[in-house]
């Protein structure tokens, strides 16, 4: 937990831009990750000398990345509801090799009058991504019955899933590597189409700009207006000024890298379906009840049940919806690859918890953020990219990556050890002991008293 | 006796912790090879004391000073007081299910041979301990296959294994049924005729009573008196007046009944099934009311049940209900699950707010609207967040919770605090019965009486309340009617007028239904 030491009206401005980023308990640390990320860029752009932001590495980055980061918007509901899913990469495999053979199976079997080959292409496509999704429901559906309905630990339903998923992609795929063809590289590999007179910019990415543009002040335009029309407690204008401008300036910034690449490149489809699924997700976990109900169940599930939230529901809900989206994952790196082989996959399910984790997540459940898990993602991917441009060996990278993770952690864990002010807000308030802050509320979250007068077991036993 | 040398004197034993003394200037002399009971009422500081002198709270944690066998002690933990053999008992045992007797009985103290353990004097060692305490079972059973009597002997066991000199049980017959309570009181009478002594604290007065040298009652963290069971010709009554016998603070809300309007709850032949014990019945053919506007308490001492009504009453949150019935307005109401529950107008606030009541990790705003998100979503279940937050803004006003703003994180509350997040909470769900389990419990004075008025508050609307609590001035200060509870069983119905703490207490420690 962030602890905010200071007085709502002193740290009032900071409390509400760490709001962008979720819930004011888990804010803060999303903001120090955020500042993380941002620290690594620079470092590698100065390191390279400048190639890091170069409009080809970072449309490469998003390509490589998405499955990854697509994979962490799932985990992120695992371990907040206080599961994991070690199975998410096989499940992946596995989809992808009944993707593969179908689309092989349509390719030949469907037939379109001459010069409608973009249309079958199309189609194809379509049917593949549902087919992708249902086979990962039905998947986590599995996995979400043992889970939720029968009570086995996830951590041992998906290690079976691993294996048993993993077996079943080279058992079907005869541990050969099969190919699609080449239209179908459209969603791993494709970009914003380009259209319209050309200025040197890619017209189609400089119109989502703008429309994301748009998207943020109108947001913040409707925050306002709602919160003054109910008369809730409204953060100063300034906050919501540096709020828009801030996140104005990385999209005009992101804007000006995608539209600029080598000609026929813009803002990679794949980026487009990590965006969709983000502002999804994001908005299931921060606004709906099933997303509250995640929280409820991974941070408390006694008071969870007792104020009745479904609990076998919410369990069957993360992990059918994990599974879900290791189904779209696969496709994405199918289309990208334009194959499917009896090692796709593998590790995957670790590069996701690791972003997770790095993106604030706790291990016990009941905290983390599906921004804070792609900054997470962000960070590994940054980190894996700027290493091999600058040729460090794999081996190498490998290392740095795991102490990355370990480190990101113990920071965190160290910040919250007996209840202490987290490192940020030691940072932001050097000395300050927040304990004596007459100001805020009464802090005693462990009260020896309250021990004292209850000595008997509180629950029925 | 009197010319028996003491084993134990503590002395002038003060212990406080933020904002409450739990002990203060407490004496307690306990004289070798003696039985000695420590009697109050819950939150007397029974626990804090033998606490501080197993070197829990370790010393410079407490002033004043303990004295055994002659010289002064001063344990900084647990392990130095066991090393001077003094051995505490729990009332949760701290025995491992999944191990042995034998491997229970010399945890951390295993007899070794060339640094391997040596199993066979082990072995050897747990028959002779078992024989002592009268236990037949193969020293090879694991734990979790003994009931809580025979564990309960392993415990002292264990103890003996250590050469114990001083033998504190914290409430040791709660959780057994009369024949394992009777073995064990002969057992620790039987230890005293080789020299142990024995302090036992325990809510069972019979009990005390029966076996006892000597007792010392404590209340509100000081010491009553010291009474000599034989000399004195102490019995039951005689020590309820020691433990209730307290000046009631004018601390309650004016209350006359009036507001009180029809029955609208009604439960009938309730019982239900202890959910892993199956022969062991934790609410037994149970039948009670509830007015509307009414304040009903249930009096009862830990373990009584009064938990375990509440919450099987509660969508069966715990338990097995194998017969009963509840009446609503008229109507006879099935509660399968918490959702039914609250849908039908009820809410638990649980007396474990850490554990059952709050997820910890929330912050404020989200607590208070997390029994009914329906409430402030739309059909479709989308959260009006601005709508939740100036629903929990209107909580914190009414309720006066101190906090800066409702985005505050629950863990920084205070206990009195949080229990007022709990209660909004429920408030937010518009309940026409609230139970209330301990509401009161480790929370200031101040705290306490907002909390009883928001509680007379809300029966003033027309809400029908069920209080409970082990605190009887609180109970007789609060509640309309009472009912008590023993060991699953609805004793008595008092209605305010007649309930004194005297007649309360007998009912609550006893089948009987004479009046004191």
């Amino acid at each position: 937990m962030t602890v905010t030491p200071a007085p709502a009206k002193k740290s009032g401005g900071i409390r509400d831009l760490s709001k962008m980023f979720g819930g004011s308990q888990s804010g803060l640390r999303q903001f120090g990750i955020l500042g993380a990320l941002v620290l690594i860029i620079v470092i590698f752009e100065i390191l390279t000398g400048g190639k890091t932001l170069d409009p080809g590495n970072v449309i490469n980055i998003v390509r490589a990345n998405a499955y990854v980061l697509i994979l962490a918007i799932g985990m992120v509901q695992v371990i907040i509801a206080g599961h994991i899913d070690l199975s998410v990469g096989s499940v992946a495999a596995f989809v992808n090799i009944i993707v593969v053979i179908t689309v092989r199976q349509l390719n030949t079997v469907i037939v379109f009058p001459e010069g409608q080959e973009n249309l079958k292409g199309i189609v194809i496509v379509l049917i593949a991504i549902v087919l992708a999704l249902a086979i990962g429901a039905a998947v986590g559906a599995w996995q979400g019955f043992w889970v939720a309905y029968v009570g086995v630990p996830a951590f041992i339903v998906t290690l079976a899933g691993m294996l048993i998923f993993r077996g079943a992609n080279q058992f079907i795929g005869n541990s050969t590597p099969q190919t699609v063809p080449d239209y179908f590289g459209f969603i791993g590999g494709g970009y914003i189409p380009d259209f319209g007179p050309d200025f040197g910019f890619s017209n189609g990415t400089l119109i989502l700009g703008l429309i994301a543009l748009l998207a943020v002040v109108f947001q913040e335009w409707r925050l306002r207006r709602r919160q003054s029309s109910i008369g809730a407690a409204m953060s100063p204008l300034w906050v919501s000024v540096v709020k828009v401008s801030a996140m104005g300036a990385v999209i005009i910034f992101a804007t000006y890298l995608f539209s600029t690449g080598r000609v026929g490149t813009s803002f990679p489809v794949p980026g487009i379906v990590l965006v969709i699924l983000v502002l999804l997700y994001s908005f299931l976990t921060n606004n709906t009840i099933m997303g509250r109900h995640i929280y409820a169940v991974g941070g408390n599930w006694h008071a969870a049940e007792l104020s009745g939230v479904k609990i076998k529901r919410v369990n069957f809900f993360v992990m059918m919806n994990m599974s879900m989206l290791a189904g779209l994952a696969g496709v994405v790196s199918v289309s990208r690859s334009l194959a499917s082989g009896p090692g796709d996959g593998t590790g995957w399910e670790l590069d996701a918890i690791a972003a997770v984790f790095i993106g604030g997540a706790a291990v016990s459940g009941g905290i983390g953020t599906v921004i804070g898990s792609i900054i997470g993602g962000l960070v590994i991917a940054v980190l894996n990219n700027g290493l091999q441009l600058l040729h460090v060996s794999t081996d190498q990278v490998q290392i740095i990556k795991g102490l990355v993770l370990l480190i990101a952690v113990a920071l965190d864990v160290l910040s919250k050890r007996n209840g202490g002010p987290s490192l940020l807000s030691r940072f932001r308030r050097p000395g300050g002991d927040f304990a004596d802050d007459s100001n805020g509320p009464a802090v005693n979250p462990t009260s020896p008293a309250e021990e004292s007068s209850r000595p008997q077991s509180t629950t029925p036993n | 006796m009197a010319n028996e040398p003491t084993i134990l004197e503590m002395r002038s034993i003060t212990k406080e912790f933020p904002g409450v003394k739990a002990l203060e200037n407490v004496n307690l002399t306990v004289k070798a090879g003696e039985i000695h009971s420590i009697c109050g009422e819950n939150g007397a500081g029974k626990s804090t004391l033998m606490k501080v002198l197993s070197g829990v709270y370790p010393y410079g944690s407490y002033t004043g000073e303990i004295i055994y066998q002659g010289s002064e002690v001063r344990f900084r933990d647990i392990g130095q007081s066991e090393a001077a053999g003094i051995a505490i008992i729990h009332q949760e045992l701290a025995l491992i299910p999944e191990l042995s007797i034998t491997e229970n009985i010399f945890l951390g103290n295993e007899p070794t041979k060339f640094g391997a353990i040596d199993w066979v004097a082990a072995h050897r060692g747990a028959v002779d301990l078992l024989a002592r305490v009268g236990l037949n079972d193969d020293p090879d059973t694991k734990i979790k296959s003994l009931g809580v009597g025979k564990q309960q002997l392993v415990e002292i066991a264990k103890a003996l294994n250590k050469n114990v000199k001083l033998l504190i049980l914290d409430e040791p017959t709660a959780a057994l049924n009369e024949g394992d309570s009777q073995h064990l009181l002969d057992l620790i009478t039987g230890l005293k005729g080789r020299g142990v002594t024995s302090i036992m604290i325990s809510h069972k007065l019979n009990e005390i009573e029966q076996i006892s040298d000597s007792i010392t009652i404590l209340r509100d963290g000081r010491t009553i008196e010291t009474l000599d069971v034989k000399a004195d010709g102490v019995d039951e009554n005689r020590i309820i007046k020691g433990m209730v016998g307290r000046v009631l603070e004018n601390r309650y809300p004016e209350h006359d009944g009036s507001a009180i309007g029809d029955v609208f709850f009604e439960v009938r032949n309730w019982t239900v099934r202890h959910p892993t014990v199956p022969e062991r019945l934790v609410a037994k053919n149970s039948n009670f009311t509830v007015r509307r506007g009414e304040v009903v308490g249930f009096a009862g001492l830990m373990g009584a049940g009064r938990t375990e009504l509440a919450m099987s009453l509660f969508g069966q949150s715990y338990g097995t209900l194998v017969s009963g019935e509840i009446i609503m307005n008229g109507e006879p109401i099935r509660l399968p699950n918490v959702t039914a529950a609250i849908e039908h107008g009820l809410a638990y606030v649980s007396e474990d707010r850490k554990a059952l009541g709050l997820n910890l990790l929330d912050d404020i705003k989200d607590s208070i609207v997390s029994a009914k998100l329906t409430k402030i979503s739309t059909k479709r279940g989308v959260i009006d967040k601005l709508k939740e937050h100036v629903v929990a803004d209107e909580y914190r006003g009414e309720l006066r919770i101190k906090t800066p703003t409702v985005d505050e994180g629950v863990n920084k509350l205070s206990g009195g605090n949080q229990q007022k997040v709990v209660l909004a909470k429920w408030m937010f769900t518009d309940p026409e019965l609230l139970i209330l389990d301990e509401p009161t419990r480790g929370i200031d004075v101040g705290a306490k009486t907002e909390i009883y008025n928001i509680i007379r508050e809300l029966a003033a609307r027309g809400a029908g309340i069920v209080l409970i609590s082990s605190e009887l001035p609180e109970l007789l200060g609060v509640a309309d009617r009472i009912y008590t509870i023993f060991e699953g069983r609805i004793t008595d119905e008092l209605l305010i007028s007649d309930a004194t703490p005297e007649r309360l207490m007998k009912s609550m420690t006893s089948t009987k239904k004479d009046a004191a």
